[in-house]
């Protein structure tokens, strides 16, 4: 299960939104190896496509040192699908680079956004729940 | 003088669960041959066999990427951070 405080949910969707009609991406941290997000970063999509991602390499980083600094760690990412459904492509499963992270999708599909998150292991896609911490 | 290497998580497991490591060398390519000598198991995770950097890898000196540097040929003072992060994209 991936819980993710409101405040981080929030700006996760906003993100999501100010980025249309291109794919948004960023990453989620909290304490390292937990499943609680409690710290948004909207990363650059050097990738500038509705399509693919790529998180801007110099926001990653200082993401990660953020997340440090405040004792946490990256514990996943997140990207949005501007048209289709919440599920990895080939392309989120081939190049996903961390066992132990949360893999969120945010889903345009719908009028209301759809947020799913995955765990992603050796090619393999298990759905986990996703759970918004009340304000 | 060594540096300080600060690991992704997805490294941490094969250098003793260790965030940052000290590692020996004037450059980039000499740091990352001492932290393979330490930890064996990184041998292959960063560099190729073919001793090139993995394109799903990307290697930081400071705020600067090895790729807009000399790459693993980048000369180091001794004063610098070294961060390996795994290159993150997907569709």
């Amino acid at each position: 299960m991936l819980r993710l405080t409101a405040a981080a949910y929030a700006d996760m969707v906003a993100h999501c939104y100010d980025a249309l009609p291109l794919e948004a991406c960023g990453l989620l941290a909290g304490p390292a190896g937990s499943s609680h997000a409690l710290a948004c970063y909207r990363c650059g999509n050097v990738a500038a496509s509705s399509r693919v991602y790529t998180v801007d390499p110099l926001h990653h980083l200082r993401a990660d040192r953020d997340a440090e600094a405040h004792g946490h760690e990256v514990i996943g990412v997140f990207h949005s699908h501007t048209h289709t459904e919440p599920y990895p492509s080939p392309t989120d499963v081939a190049q996903a680079p961390d066992p132990d992270w949360h893999y969120v999708i945010v889903s345009f599909r719908d009028e209301v956004p759809m947020t799913r998150s995955y765990r992603i292991v050796e090619g393999q896609i298990t759905e986990e729940p996703v759970v918004v911490d009340a304000r | 003088m060594p540096v300080d290497v600060r690991l992704p998580t997805v490294l941490r497991q094969y250098a003793g669960g260790q965030s940052t490591v000290k590692a020996n060398g004037t450059t980039v390519r000499e740091v990352l041959d001492d932290l393979v000598l330490q930890f064996p198991q990184l041998q292959g995770q960063v560099v190729t066999e073919e001793g090139a950097l993995h394109k799903f890898v990307n290697v930081y000196v400071d705020d600067d990427d090895i790729r807009y540097l000399d790459k693993l040929d980048t000369l180091l003072s001794g004063a610098e951070t070294i961060s390996i992060l795994p290159a993150v994209a997907g569709g």
